[in-house]
């Protein structure tokens, strides 16, 4: 394998981290964007999406079809989880200072991994890649698995679909006015409470699905939760907090910053993600592409 | 206002001569817990200048914990140091780090900072973590020897007892002092200076007062006494390991403060004695003390949002008041 097989090799698979990184953060981002909620418990969704795509699978057993059922079934229960937890919890502490929604959600982050241990024991558990995309593709000399592909498509798929409904349709439009001004929107007779409800049930649909298909990709373990959400701080702050095309960009940088990091400087690659974290916060704290915050 | 009896017992005097008394159970167990509790309600202590105080929520206040707790440890255990030097030391590393990450923070607000703060002390524990040859790496800087507490032997009624036992007396004696300096700060001009910047900055600002000078200010003076915290921390637990920078530990200060109440100055110490206490009877039972921890969160948040030290507070005053109305 020649030098740039290898380094194309390395930026393949820093691609498709990033779009697994780039479905994570773009739920946080879009909760953060409107409802103004740093929510520490988005890598705990993204774990039980995982548990429950790997729970579904072995319910449900060998069939066609079954993998993608699992992950479906996965994300949507875990967007249901979020919108109880929205709907019951969350919602009344929205007129209060910003460390008690801090605080509830890490009270979250505790609550649902020691849940999912209770539920799941602490083995690792994986699932198999779907049958239809077992094989894998020769590309100039590397070996790409049509999963990683698949997942290379779906994640800018799934950007273009959420930019449709935010910048095309009708709901799309009130999303970004509660984003600017809830309590304009609010005086104008918009249920901005409902909006918020959908808006933390889509992103935690975001990380729910993101959960269902890691599994065949990494090992479904407790410490899964706290570890992403931290990558996925990362990937907002670079792309800024609330941009859609940010999340996009946060997640393609440091997916090559993974890659490559590891190459050039082995012991130091967490030290330089979070150097990156803090240095982009000072030049520019609301990111890449995202706005100040008023 | 007449003052009651209850106001004109000296509390904190009472408990710290209480405080004395704990060796004398003659359990091992509980002098270390108390120990403990010590350290840490010094930590959530140092913290709530910056949170209650001054209205800056940090979430990464173990960064200057764990550069005291290494500081202190190398130096005693690599160069041999003795504990005075260790501790002066780890306390004026951890101001000069919090200086430095100071400037930058301060210049953010609200999420901003949170996370600003949070990427620093992320970066101090993947330095804790990775710098094997210095910090011990992953598994640490075991076998950090205790101080020489062998002159406590002289001082009646402290001779004869274990060097556990001698800890707890320093651990009181500094945590007292610490306690009695943060005290002063946050009653002094000063420290009504950095409230009105938590209650109105842009009025402070507009009456003369340099918001991000103070607000550094306060920023160093938290990280000093969270270092004295963490290398009193390190010994105590006979090493010191990189979670001691980890974000979860900036968590559970942030816990303990907001449990006893971040408007109380004796909040912080009541909420890291109610987490500690409560840590110790609920592992006894079950290994889920996360999923405890967590409900209890939950509960309190949105049944007790002023926390313990705050609700009995409004209480007291709430009975005080009638007879006068």
């Amino acid at each position: 394998m020649s030098d740039a097989q290898f380094l194309f090799g390395q930026f393949l698979g820093g691609i498709t981290t990033a779009m697994f990184l780039f479905l994570i953060a773009s739920g946080l981002s879009l909760i953060f964007g409107v409802l103004r909620v740093l929510n520490f418990a988005h890598g705990s969704f993204y774990m039980i999406g995982a548990y429950l795509a790997w729970q579904m699978v072995h319910s449900i057993g060998p069939g066609p079809g079954a993998f993608w059922f699992a992950v479906l079934g996965a994300a949507g229960s875990v967007a249901l989880l979020g919108v109880v937890i929205e709907r019951l919890l969350l919602r009344h502490l929205y007129g209060r200072e910003d460390l008690y929604q801090l605080l509830f959600t890490y009270a979250l982050v505790l609550v649902l991994a020691d849940a999912a241990k209770l539920l799941w024991g602490t083995q690792q558990l994986s699932v198999q890649r779907p049958g239809i995309l077992d094989g894998a593709l020769r590309l100039f000399g590397v070996i790409v698995p049509h999963y990683n592909l698949f997942i290379m498509v779906l994640g800018p798929a799934i950007a273009l679909s959420v930019w449709l409904v935010l910048y095309r349709t009708h709901i799309g439009r009130m999303i970004r006015a509660a984003a600017l001004d809830r309590e304009m929107l609010g005086a104008l007779g918009a249920d901005v409470g409902r909006l918020y409800t959908i808006m933390f049930g889509v992103g935690s649909f975001l990380a729910g699905l993101a959960g269902g298909l890691v599994t065949p990709v990494k090992t479904v373990v407790p410490g899964m939760d706290v570890e992403i959400i931290i990558e996925a701080f990362v990937v907002v702050v670079i792309g800024g907090l609330g941009s859609l095309w940010g999340t996009v960009i946060g997640a393609l940088i440091y997916g090559q910053f993974l890659s490559f990091g590891i190459l050039v400087f082995p012991r130091f690659s967490i030290f330089a993600v979070f150097a990156l974290m803090a240095i982009i916060l000072i030049i520019r704290p609301w990111g890449l592409l995202g706005r100040p915050l008023r | 206002m007449r003052r009651h009896l209850f106001d004109r017992i000296p509390w904190a005097a009472v408990v710290f001569v209480v405080a004395f008394g704990i060796p004398a159970l003659g359990s091992r167990f509980y002098t270390s817990v108390a120990t403990d509790i010590l350290i840490l309600g010094l930590f959530a202590t140092s913290l709530n200048l910056l949170l209650g105080t001054t209205g800056l929520v940090s979430f990464g206040h173990a960064a200057y914990f764990a550069v005291g707790a290494y500081t202190c440890g190398i130096l005693m255990k690599t160069y041999g140091m003795p504990f005075a030097f260790g501790l002066v030391a780890a306390a004026l590393a951890a101001g000069a780090v919090a200086v430095l990450f100071g400037f930058f923070c301060v210049r953010l607000t609200k999420i901003y900072f949170a996370m600003l703060t949070m990427a620093f002390a992320q970066i101090v524990w993947a330095i804790c973590f990775k710098w094997n040859d210095v910090t011990g790496g992953e598994s640490g800087l075991i076998n950090v020897p205790y101080p020489d507490l062998g002159w406590m032997e002289a001082i009646p009624g402290l001779g004869g007892m274990r060097i556990g036992e001698h800890y707890f007396y320093l651990t009181l004696v500094l945590v007292a002092v610490s306690l009695a300096a943060l005290r002063r700060i946050s009653q002094s001009p000063f420290g009504r200076m950095l409230t009105t910047i938590r209650e109105n900055p842009e009025r402070a600002e507009f009456i003369g007062v340099h918001v991000r000078r103070y607000e550094l200010a306060a920023f160093v003076m938290a990280g000093f006494f969270a270092g004295v915290a963490g290398a009193m921390f390190g010994i105590f637990n006979r090493g010191v390991f990189p979670d001691a920078g980890y974000w979860a530990r900036s968590a559970e200060a942030l816990i303990m403060v907001i449990l006893g109440g971040m408007n109380q100055f004796w909040g912080p110490l009541v909420g890291a004695f109610m987490l500690i206490a409560l840590n110790q009877q609920i592992t006894s039972y079950t290994e889920y003390w996360p999923l405890v921890l967590g409900v209890i969160l939950i509960v309190l948040l949105f049944t007790f949002p002023a926390g313990i030290v705050g609700s009995l507070a409004s209480v007291l005053s709430d009975r005080r008041r009638r007879p006068d109305a």
